[in-house]
């Protein structure tokens, strides 16, 4: 079993989507880089956090420009949100996530997690993903990919009409500020382990564009 | 070695693709795509929200301390100046353009219309975001009176203030115009706007970003387009740096 051509097609628009929004969001961090909690925040020193200011070749685009690098993360918001509703949709539709993602009880203790950490391979075609594996692409699944989205709906005054309760629940409009900043990191995270182990092995990332049936090396 | 060639060609690869990013956003394509993923958004949120749901308000102890000012904090004339020493007594706000009836009104004037009193939250593009309670009357009263015609699209603000030599200046739609919390706003926190949150007048779009909230405000107009205004994009923000026209995201 290899990797599905929706699950193929998602992952690198996905990353196409998050290597805009990521990049393009450090310029607009450059704009106010202070993070606060409650509803409302100006004042430095109200602030929890004083973010440091992002260098030029970490940000899209490369020179300070708030109204470009919004424009590039109002655009990848689209292919990233509506991704993640139809890999969500495609992934409960062929089994993918019962059959591969959502965990046991069994994967939730410590021996499961050290069998993991002490195999050192992500899970085969044949065998599955590990426990760590699948712990951490249910965080990234259920948590860290809708939370970038809620937050950043949560951020939007447009938006706040229509669904005044998602503002209240992240704490107000800077708390949701500050988490779509951490969150942000979140992914950020992943993404950095998740091409370290990738290129472990480079067959997987050949894998994941051609659905890696034909030699059996599927799933990374 | 290989780790100095490894880090030189990842940064490379950004390099390439963050100038890659400039081109297309140079491009006429590339501005297309831009116009168009922000009309979805204004599609999605007036769908969402419809055309008169209303921005949060809040109760007098959610205010926020202070009120940031931001932008123009002042406008550079003598004319100002004396006005702001003495309380306003020649400020006028004409309400023209495609409408059957002209206004001039004087701050007494528009004190004494229908007020709407709301605790808001402003949300500045760069990020922070201030709460305060404004009053003035709603937009639509003046424009009701002026009887605004068929054929316009637009409203925009005229303001007494310049940024970087340019007349400061912006337009919203006839749906954010005629919305219940679209106020001329003429005191902020019970007491006479301050000079730099745009005495004696401002707007509140409170669905939108602080950019749209032109203060200062001369003149309101009715206009079937935005293109013969300014450099045509619909406001100064917009004009001056590609600000995008809709600023409810």
């Amino acid at each position: 079993m290899g990797h599905a051509l929706s699950t193929r097609l998602w992952h690198w628009v996905n990353a196409a989507a998050i290597v805009v929004l990521f990049m393009s969001g450090l310029n607009i961090s450059n704009a106010h880089r202070y993070l606060y909690w409650g509803n409302y925040g100006f004042d430095p020193a109200d602030a929890w956090a004083k973010v440091i200011r992002f260098p030029g070749w970490a940000t899209i685009p490369q020179r300070y420009d708030l109204a470009e690098a919004r424009d590039w993360h109002i655009l990848a918001a689209w292919p990233f949100a509506l991704g993640l509703a139809f890999i969500w949709l495609a992934m409960l539709a062929n089994r993918h996530f019962r059959r591969d993602l959502a965990t046991r009880p069994a994967d939730w203790t410590p021996r499961a997690f050290i069998a993991s950490l002490r195999t050192h391979s992500g899970g085969t075609a044949e065998h599955g993903y590990n426990a760590v594996q699948k712990i951490l692409y249910g965080l990234v699944f259920g948590v860290l990919l809708p939370g970038m989205v809620l937050t950043g709906l949560a951020i939007s005054p447009g938006i706040e009409p229509a669904a005044p309760w998602l503002v209240e629940l992240l704490g107000g409009r800077q708390s949701a500020r500050s988490l779509h900043f951490i969150v942000a990191w979140g992914i950020f995270g992943f993404v950095v382990l998740h091409v370290v182990l990738a290129l472990a092995d480079w067959r997987r990332i050949g894998a994941m564009v051609t659905g890696g049936r034909a030699k059996g090396i599927a799933d990374g | 070695m290989v780790e100095i060639r490894r880090r030189s060609l990842i940064a490379g690869i950004a390099a390439l693709g963050a100038g890659a990013c400039s081109k297309i956003a140079d491009s006429e394509a590339g501005r297309s795509v831009f116009k168009a993923a922000e009309g979805w958004h204004r599609a999605a949120h007036r769908a969402l929200a419809g055309r008169q749901g209303l921005a949060p308000e809040y109760a007098p102890e959610d205010r926020s301390p202070g009120f940031k000012g931001n932008g123009s904090i002042t406008v550079d004339s003598d004319f100002y100046r004396q006005e702001l020493a003495s309380g306003f007594p020649a400020w006028r706000l004409t309400v023209g353009g495609l409408v059957e009836q002209p206004l001039s009104l004087g701050l007494a004037d528009i004190r004494a219309l229908p007020q709407r009193s709301q605790i808001t939250r402003h949300d500045c593009v760069e990020g922070w975001s201030a709460i305060g309670e404004w009053t003035g009357p709603q937009l639509a009263t003046l424009l009701d009176e002026a009887k605004v015609r068929e054929e316009a699209k637009f409203i925009l603000f005229r303001c007494a203030d310049t940024l970087y030599g340019r007349p400061y200046y912006e337009s919203i739609d006839m749906v954010e115009a005629y919305h219940p919390q679209t106020i001329i706003a003429h005191a902020l926190n019970g007491e006479p706007l301050p000079e730099k949150n745009g005495a004696p007048l401002r707007a509140r779009i409170e669905r939108q970003l602080g950019y749209k909230h032109a203060k200062y405000l001369t003149g309101i107009e009715a206009v079937a387009s935005l293109d013969d205004i300014g450099a045509g994009k619909g406001g100064f923000w917009e004009d001056f740096a590609g600000y995008q026209w809709y600023a409810g995201i």
